[in-house]
C-alpha cells in the first residue's frame, strides 16, 4: 500500500519534522521502497504467535517511589539554548 | 607498542617499561598522523587524556593497578562522557557537552583506563557504513576509498589503523560486528542487558547493546570484564553473578558442535566471503569441532521486522531532541511548533529523518497491528529458530556480512541495499543473543572478511573461547593494513 504525498506530509507533521514541497516526492519514493521490503512480513502466517517486545521475558523492575536525583539545575541549564531565572525559555504558547 | 595486545601493554606498564603518559602520547601522535585521512575520531582532547594517564601512572606506582589501568581506550561518540563533546554523529548534538558520565564510561574510569577520544559513527547509529555522520564519512584503513562498515565505523577504523589499542561500540542491528568484519578486527555484541544502556544515547531500546572492538578475542574478554555490570539505572540491565570472560579462552574445542545455518550461505552471499568462511569452518573442524547443519527458516524476515521495530523505537526515543533543553536550536522560528519543525528538519540528517518517519507511520493510528505487532510476532519466530538451533549445537557460525567493504557512496542513494548489509547480524539482536565477528581471511580487493559466531544467552565466554582458539591457529587478526604499518 504505497504512501501518498499527503500521507508523507501528515507523518512529517506528527513527527514535528519540517518538510518542503520540493522534498515530498523524493521522500515518498524512498519510503515506499522501504515499505515494499517491510511488506515481506505479510507473507508469513503469525496467527497465535505471542508478540515479543523484549529479549528478556521478565517484566521490567520497579523501584521504590522516592527521590534519588540531586538538584543539578544549574549544571543542566548551562547547556540549554535559552534560560531565564532557572526556567527553559521557548516561544510563547498561551496568549 | 602500537600493535601490542592489552595483556602486553598491561605487563609493560606494570614493569615500568613504559608509562601511561608515554603510551597515551604515542596513540595521540598516531591519531594526529592518520585522522586527517581516516576521519575515525570526532573529538580528541590531549589535555584531558593525559591528565587521566598521569592519574593512572600514580595508581601503577602505588601498586594499585588493575588489568586496564593506564591503557587508552577510544569510545564511540554515542556514550556521554562528562565535559566531553558528545555528538552521536549529529548536528542536533553538535554543541552538546555532556553533564554526566555513561555507566560504561564510569566503569572504564573506575578501572583506571584513559579516555583516548570520541569516535565517529553513523548519525544516531543508524547506518552500516559510517557515511551518515554530520562530521563526514569514516574511511576504511585497508582502502580509504571504501567504507569501514557501521555504525561503529570510527571505533573499528581506529583499532584497525592502530590509532587505539581498543574501542567501544554499540550494536542495534550489527553496528559492532559488521564494521569489525569490514575493517578486519574483532568485535563482540554481548547478550542484551549485559552492558548498561545508561548514558548510551538511545536508538532502539529493546535492541541496543554496548560492546568492545579490539584486535583479538582475548582483548575483547578483558574489555568485557570491565564493561559487563549490573546497573539499576538501566531498567533492562541484567542482575547476575560477575563472570571472568577470560576463564575459558584456552579450553579445547574437541566435541564443540558448530551449527551452520544454510540460510546464511545462499543467494546474496559473495563467493569470496563464502570461501573464507568455509575455510574457517574447516579450521575449526581441525581443532576438534563438529559441523551440524541447523535451520534458521525465518532469517530472511529479520530485515523487514527490524525496519519496523527499530524505527518505531527510534521515533519515540528521538522525540526528546526538540531544541528546548539542550543541543541545536533553529535560528528563526515563528512559534513553538515551528521551532520544533525547523530544529528537527535542520538538526537531523536524511537517514535519521527517514527512520523517524517510518517509525511514526508504523505506530500511527490504524497501522499499529499490521506493522508493529506483526513485526513483534516475527521477532518471536526468529528467537524460536535459535532456541531450536541451540538444542543441536553450541555456537552458530556463518559470515558476518554478505560482502567485503564497498566503496564510499555506492549505497547511499538506495536505503534498501544499505539495510541488506545487516541480514546476517540482525537476527541476534532481535533474539537478544550474544554474537561476535572475527577476521577469517581476505576477499576481493584484499579487503577483510569476518566470521560471525552466535551463542546462546550469556555464553560470551564460550564464543570468546572458540574465537581465541581459532586466533591461536590463524594470523588473520594480526594483519595490518598495508601502507599504515605501525
Amino acid at each position: 500500500m504505497p504512501l501518498t504525498p499527503e500521507e508523507v506530509r501528515r507523518i512529517a507533521e506528527l513527527a514535528r519534522i519540517g518538510i518542503s514541497d520540493a522534498e515530498v516526492k523524493a521522500v515518498q519514493a524512498k519510503l515506499n521502497d522501504i515499505f515494499e521490503l517491510i511488506g515481506q512480513m505479510q507473507k508469513v502466517d503469525t496467527e497465535g504467535v505471542e508478540p515479543m517486545s523484549h529479549a528478556q521475558g521478565a517484566a521490567l523492575r520497579l523501584r521504590e517511589d522516592r527521590v534519588t536525583e540531586t538538584d543539578q539545575r544549574e549544571l543542566f541549564q548551562s547547556i540549554a539554548p535559552q534560560t531565564e531565572a532557572g526556567l527553559y525559555l521557548v516561544p510563547k504558547v498561551i496568549e | 607498542m602500537l600493535n601490542a595486545s592489552l595483556k602486553e601493554l598491561s605487563a609493560s606498564l606494570a614493569a615500568k617499561r613504559i608509562s601511561s603518559v608515554e603510551l597515551t602520547r604515542a596513540f595521540l601522535a598516531r591519531i594526529g598522523e592518520l585522522n586527517g585521512k581516516l576521519n575515525a575520531f570526532i573529538t580528541v582532547d590531549a589535555d584531558k587524556s593525559l591528565a587521566q594517564a598521569r592519574a593512572a601512572d600514580g595508581l601503577i606506582a602505588k601498586g594499585a593497578a588493575r588489568p586496564l589501568t593506564g591503557i587508552p581506550v577510544a569510545h564511540k561518540d554515542i556514550f556521554v562522557a562528562r565535559d566531553w563533546l558528545t555528538t552521536c554523529g549529529s548536528k542536533i548534538l553538535s554543541n552538546f557537552v555532556a553533564p554526566y558520565d555513561a555507566h560504561l564510561i564510569e566503569r572504564f574510569n573506575g578501572a583506571g583506563a584513559v579516555l583516548l577520544g570520541k569516535t565517529n559513527m553513523d548519525e544516531f547509529a543508524m547506518g552500516s557504513s559510517s557515511e551518515s555522520s554530520f562530521y563526514g564519512p569514516v574511511r576504511n584503513p585497508w582502502n580509504p576509498e571504501c567504507v569501514p562498515g557501521g555504525s561503529s565505523g570510527g571505533s573499528a577504523a581506529a583499532v584497525a589503523a592502530r590509532m587505539a589499542p581498543a574501542a567501544t561500540g554499540t550494536d542495534t542491528g550489527g553496528s559492532i560486528r559488521q564494521p569489525a568484519a569490514l575493517s578486519g578486527i574483532s568485535g563482540l555484541k554481548p547478550t542484551y542487558g549485559l552492558v548498561s544502556r545508561y548514558g548510551m544515547i538511545a536508538f532502539a531500546s529493546s535492541l541496543d547493546q554496548g560492546g568492545p572492538l579490539a584486535k583479538s578475542a582475548e582483548d575483547l574478554a578483558l574489555l568485557l570484564n570491565v564493561m559487563a555490570d549490573y546497573d539499576k539505572r538501566d531498567s533492562t540491565s541484567v542482575e547476575r553473578a560477575k563472570e571472568d570472560y577470560t576463564r575459558d579462552l584456552d579450553a579445547p574445542l574437541s566435541g564443540l558442535r558448530v551449527g551452520v545455518p544454510r540460510e546464511h550461505f545462499g543467494e546474496g552471499l559473495a563467493p569470496d566471503v563464502g570461501k573464507a568462511v568455509e575455510a574457517a569452518l574447516a579450521q575449526l573442524e581441525k581443532l576438534g569441532a563438529k559441523r551440524v547443519p541447523v535451520e534458521l527458516p525465518n532469517s530472511s524476515l529479520s530485515v523487514p521486522a527490524y525496519y519496523v521495530i527499530a524505527p518505531a523505537e527510534a521515533s519515540s526515543n528521538l522525540s526528546r531532541f526538540d531544541g528546548a533543553r539542550y543541543g541545536y536550536r533553529a535560528r528563526d522560528y515563528t512559534d513553538l511548533a515551528d521551532m520544533y519543525r525547523k530544529t528537527r528538519a535542520e538538526g537531523f540528517g536524511e537517514e535519521v529523518r527517514r527512520r523517524i518517519l517510518i517509525g511514526t507511520y508504523v505506530l500511527s493510528h490504524g497501522y499499529y497491528d499490521a506493522y508493529y505487532l506483526k513485526a513483534q510476532r516475527i521477532r518471536r519466530l526468529i528467537a524460536n529458530d535459535f532456541t531450536q538451533a541451540f538444542k543441536r549445537c553450541d555456537v552458530v557460525i556463518g559470515p558476518t556480512s554478505p560482502t567485503v567493504a564497498f566503496r564510499i557512496g555506492a549505497k547511499t542513494s538506495d536505503p534498501v541495499q544499505m539495510y541488506l548489509n545487516d541480514i546476517y547480524t540482525i537476527p541476534a539482536n532481535l533474539a537478544g543473543l550474544p554474537a561476535a565477528s572475527v577476521p577469517c581471511g581476505f576477499g576481493a580487493g584484499g579487503l577483510p572478511v569476518g566470521l560471525h559466531l552466535v551463542g546462546n544467552y550469556f555464553s560470551e565466554a564460550k564464543i570468546l573461547n572458540v574465537a581465541h582458539r581459532y586466533q591461536r591457529e590463524t594470523d588473520w587478526h594480526a594483519r595490518e593494513p598495508a601502507g599504515l604499518k605501525s
